[in-house]
């Protein structure tokens, strides 16, 4: 048994909390080589990059089950629990979300209509975006936690999570201008593969709604 | 003149030398380590630099400051008239030796098991132990010894306090402005200068007299500012090669930063090895003192007389001697395992800590170093300083006060009663 000294010193969560971060937004990254190689109808490539997000994916769980298991009530935190776990929480949203992307077009072999092709990859790059300026948010948990959340290293962080709202709100213009799209092609589409087009448009968009959420609840750490 | 000590007075000096000596080596084998381990865990300082900061300014707390806690042990608890020592005065020699070799023991099982010790807590117990069942409730001086309890509930919330305070203003002067490395060039040399100021002013002001040293007011005040200024120009030279590096601060902004705290963190090491010297070195020498003093006087009890040179020397070598044979290990031990500790928190701890701590050795009080630190710890992490910590420690910290005075109170009386049988 350490000394009093030894012992008296946690493992602190903000590191493990930025490492899943890193990998959930992995998952997002991935899922872009997993839409390009869709658009070519390359499968066998496609199978390949799902299996990789589906791995990043499980490595997410187990450090989030791992972060959990680590932080018993007698740890002292310089900010509530219940706010860390549950922005641990949001973030695992976002590596599930793309794996279930994925997931569902893999096992559809869904094919993008051409002339959609283009606008989802520029709306897919949207979220992407946004994505990343999530793991650059939660990137500064360490200097936060540096300054004591305080002063001006959370006025830096408020004007990130502002560009972060910012971008998800673009997603919201691009998929309404996407949908109105599909909208005029749909008479000509099979209508199953119609109502799965408008799911994967809005599970895209949800990519980027998960991230802003991840700044919101970042905020909520900070404020209390 | 007493007959025992005539006979056997130079055994029991002998006696007393080799028990502190073995009380002392297990202060600098066990105790030192939580002094320094802070240090070494936010890597402001390597293990080596750690042992030779504590050796030199272990001896120096120890022999500078640490007269009024020895004076305490020895003759402030028990009261000499109440004890009938004028009578026996062999009683008081068992009972010193007895409670030497209680504490020493008890540090030693509880260092084998891993079990988290205050050496202070230790004597006292073992000294009020013998005193109360040995010879009789009357014998100890109970308002010492509340206050005494007292304190060691209070330094930990005053360092704990102080180091709240500190940190805060490490906070709002340095981390949460807009060039945080610019103004902690700037300020931390003012901190610097602080460390050597407060350790050298309470230093003076209290302790020097059993070194027959009494300065005036203004002249420690002069020369405690002047051991501030000299640190501050050390320090201000140590921090010329610190530069802002862009890259050292992708990955986490404030690397360059911490770099500086780092510097300041050597000097808040120096002060954390001088007030555990100031403190702890009376665990060891305080009893020695005491049986020094019946022997030399033939039994008979001068009041306050002075602490000899030899003793000081004595204890703080033994610290010196458990360092280097067993508490680099400690130290090394400890420093791998705190690994989320920086600069910017770790000496806001130590400076709090090693402040209280000092104060307390010149006002005569023993308190744990480890506790203090402890406090102060918790109270840069009140200020949502820190990571993580693990509050089960503070009430392992309440259990093992629980479980250490009575246990070093029981140990030290069957010694007891083992000498008043050997030798009377």
């Amino acid at each position: 048994m350490p000394t009093p000294i030894s012992a008296l010193f946690g493992r602190s969560p903000i590191r493990p909390i930025q490492e899943h971060m890193a990998i959930a937004h992995e998952c997002v990254e991935l899922l872009g080589r997993f839409l390009e190689a869709s658009f070519i109808k390359d499968w066998d490539t496609a199978l390949l990059i799902q299996q990789k997000i589906s791995d990043s994916e499980n490595n997410a769980d187990d450090l989030k089950s791992d972060v959990r298991a680590k932080l018993p009530k007698s740890l002292f935190l310089p900010v509530p629990r219940t706010d860390l776990l549950e922005l641990l929480s949001t973030q695992d949203k976002l590596a599930d979300k793309a794996k279930d992307i994925a997931g569902l077009m893999l096992g559809r072999k869904m094919e993008i209509p051409e002339s959609l092709v283009e606008r989802v990859r520029e709306y897919y790059e949207e979220s992407r975006q946004a994505s990343k300026q999530a793991l650059k948010v939660i990137n500064e948990l360490d200097e936060l936690l540096e300054t004591g959340f305080r002063g001006k290293e959370v006025e830096l962080v408020e004007g990130l999570i502002a560009e972060l709202d910012e971008l998800e709100h673009q997603t919201d213009v691009s998929q309404i201008k996407l949908r109105a799209k599909l909208f005029e092609l749909e008479g000509s589409l099979p209508p199953v593969n119609v109502m799965f087009l408008y799911k994967i448009i809005d599970q895209i968009g949800d990519l980027a709604d998960i991230s802003e959420n991840i700044g919101g609840r970042l905020l909520l750490l900070i404020a209390r | 003149m007493s007959e025992i000590i005539t006979q056997y007075g130079t055994i029991f000096l002998i006696l007393a030398c080799i028990f502190g000596f073995f009380m002392a080596w297990g202060v600098g084998a066990n105790d030192v380590a939580n002094a320094m381990g802070t240090s070494v865990g936010a890597r402001a300082i390597t293990i080596k630099q750690a042992i030779l900061i504590a050796m030199v300014f272990e001896f120096a707390g120890a022999y500078l400051a640490g007269g009024e806690v020895t004076s305490t042990i020895r003759s402030g608890i028990i009261d000499i008239e109440k004890a009938g020592f004028a009578d026996s005065p062999e009683l008081l020699v068992y009972g010193m030796l007895s409670s030497l070799l209680a504490a020493g023991t008890w540090l030693l099982i509880a260092s084998h098991n891993g079990w988290p010790v205050s050496t202070t807590h230790s004597i006292i117990g073992a000294i009020v132990g013998f005193a109360v069942v040995g010879i009789s409730v009357d014998a100890v001086v109970w308002g010492k010894v509340w206050s005494i309890v007292a304190s060691w509930v209070v330094s930990p919330m005053c360092s704990g306090i102080i180091a709240f305070f500190i940190f805060r203003s490490v906070q709002k002067l340095i981390l949460d402005t807009s060039d945080p490395f610019k103004n902690a060039k700037k300020f931390v040399p003012f901190y610097i200068f602080m460390v050597g100021f407060i350790i050298a002013m309470v230093t003076l002001v209290k302790g020097l007299r059993h070194m027959g040293l009494d300065f005036s007011f203004p002249q420690s005040l002069a020369m405690a500012v002047g051991v501030g200024l000299f640190a501050m120009l050390l320090g201000t030279l140590l921090l010329r090669g610190i530069k802002e590096v862009p890259t050292d601060n992708e990955d986490f902004h404030f690397s360059s930063v911490e770099k500086v705290f780092g510097v300041l963190m050597i000097f808040t090491a120096c002060s954390m090895a001088f007030a555990h010297g100031s403190n702890d070195v009376a665990n060891a020498i305080g009893p020695l003192a005491a049986v020094n003093g019946v022997v030399q006087s033939g039994g008979q009890f001068a009041a306050k007389s002075g602490l000899p040179l030899w003793i000081l020397l004595l204890g703080g070598g033994g610290i010196v001697a458990g360092l280097a044979m067993w508490g680099y290990k400690v130290i090394a031990t400890i420093g791998r395992n705190i690994t989320e500790l920086t600069p910017s928190r770790g000496f806001a701890a130590e400076l709090a800590a090693a402040t209280t701590v000092v104060v307390a050795s010149g006002t005569g009080i023993p308190v744990s170093t480890t506790h203090t630190l402890v406090g102060a710890v918790l109270g840069v992490g009140l200020a949502r300083g820190i990571g993580a910590l693990n509050l089960n420690v503070v009430g392992r910290i309440f259990v093992s006060w629980v479980v250490t005075l009575p246990v070093g109170a029981s140990i030290s009386i069957v010694f007891f009663f083992l000498f008043k049988a050997i030798f009377s």
